[in-house]
């Protein structure tokens, strides 16, 4: 087994180790995007219309709970040491995390979406939209979310800390996924939505973990 | 490996100033100081893991950072034991030995394990694992190889017991006959049996 396959390895099997945690963002994306339809009203045309919002919103947010524990856990036992000091680059590691974590809270959640377009009663295009968009924003966050983990290693209030550092970042793929399904409500083409949402993700997947590995090496 | 006008700060404090010194292949180094004199911060700062202020660090002809070899020889550990409580004593080996690009057979690490007498132990995740008995799984990394290397050891004897120490000892000595390096700290008065022992003390090298 390579380095990168075995930190991969490692974080999925950790997961797996820890079953209830690591379906703790899912169950939070559910539980909140659902609690929308007992606030607003069940008037089913404005649920329909927020719905990409919400699902947007909650999954930003579900994707930003367990980034605290992203790299805390490894500073804290001397692993991340280790890993610095390993066969694989600091580069490829914050790569190896981020996608770790992609594959751990973002896929799961990719794949709860159509449930929650159901629940507000979306078309299945517009769901398979949604899914779409999701595809290409969740790896943006993830990346995203590696770097507010690592620059806030080692600090007090890290948790708040990287919402307050990451959020911001993430509008953009806020702004175009839940975009690409309004557009698509409203009769327009979905597709100028969909090609930023893939460039952003080109410039995070390119950008982010050169920043989460100067990062790294400062925290430790 | 050399050191040449080492300067390391903490803050602002200075932890030493211009330090000289030479660690050649096939010794044993026991790099002495009271606490807070710097020791685990010139281990870091040999391992890579930190920045000197000043001086720098070379070893034979080249940069340390720059050096392949050295990278290829370094063997670092540090206070903590790196084991994820939640894998097992031999998978947290097993993650530490693949990403350090070692290759090796399970039989090597269950043999490495039953030499740190912690294999009766090997499927239990790390968390039940008592703190000398987790020292011994993370040193049963040194067990394993077989190449002379370059270890730096932070306070290896902590948390073992009088056969913990005996067995840390006689790794050393296996390194060290391999033509290998030890560079250590510890806070007991170790006394390996037909070794060598070179003092390297931080005391007075304080700068102002």
């Amino acid at each position: 087994m390579s380095p990168l396959a075995a930190v991969l390895a490692r974080d999925l099997r950790l997961a797996s180790r820890r079953p209830a945690e690591a379906l703790l963002p899912v169950v939070f994306f559910v539980v909140a995007a659902s609690l929308f339809p007992l606030g607003v009203g069940p008037e089913a045309a404005t649920l329909r219309q927020i719905a990409p919002g919400i699902v947007w919103v909650c999954a930003l947010l579900a994707s930003m709970l367990s980034l605290g524990s992203m790299y805390a856990s490894d500073h804290a036992d001397g692993s991340l040491e280790q890993m610095l000091l390993s066969r694989l680059s600091a580069l490829e590691l914050a790569a190896a995390k981020s996608f770790a974590h992609w594959l751990m809270t973002g896929v799961p959640l990719l794949l709860v979406s159509p449930l929650l377009g159901l629940l507000f009663g979306l078309s299945w295009d517009a769901i398979g939209l949604m899914a779409l968009g999701l595809l290409l924003g969740t790896p943006t966050l993830s990346l995203l979310g590696g770097m507010g983990a690592a620059l806030t290693l080692g600090l007090r209030n890290a948790a708040v800390l990287i919402l307050l550092i990451v959020l911001p970042l993430c509008i953009p793929v806020l702004i175009f996924g839940a975009g690409a399904v309004s557009a698509a409500a409203s009769g327009l083409a979905p597709d100028g939505h969909l090609y930023l949402l893939g460039a952003l993700l080109l410039l995070t997947a390119l950008g982010a973990p050169v920043a989460t590995a100067a990062a790294l090496r400062i925290s430790v | 490996m050399q050191a040449r006008g080492l300067t390391v700060r903490r803050g602002n404090e200075v932890l030493f100033k211009a330090l000289d010194f030479e660690v050649r292949a096939g010794q044993l180094v026991w790099l002495r100081g009271s606490n807070g004199s710097g020791k685990t911060s010139l281990l870091r700062v040999i391992a890579g893991l930190s920045r000197p202020d000043g001086g720098s660090l070379h070893w034979g002809s080249e940069a340390l950072a720059q050096s392949q070899a050295w990278r290829e020889r370094l063997l670092y550990m540090g206070h903590a034991n790196a084991l994820k409580d939640d894998l097992s004593a031999l998978e947290a080996l097993r993650f530490l030995t693949t990403v350090h690009g070692r290759t090796c057979t399970a039989e090597r690490m269950e043999a490495a394990l039953r030499r740190m007498g912690v294999f009766h132990r090997r499927r239990l995740p790390v968390r039940m694992l008592s703190q000398g008995q987790r020292r011994r799984v993370a040193l049963a990394r040194l067990a394993l190889e077989d190449r002379p290397g370059f270890w730096v050891l932070d306070e290896p004897f902590d948390a073992l017991d009088d056969a913990g120490v005996q067995l840390v000892q006689q790794l050393f000595a296996d390194n060290v006959g391999r033509g290998g390096t030890v560079l250590f700290t510890s806070h007991i008065r170790v006394r390996p049996e037909g070794l060598e022992l070179q003092e390297l003390n931080l005391q007075g090298t304080r700068g102002a």
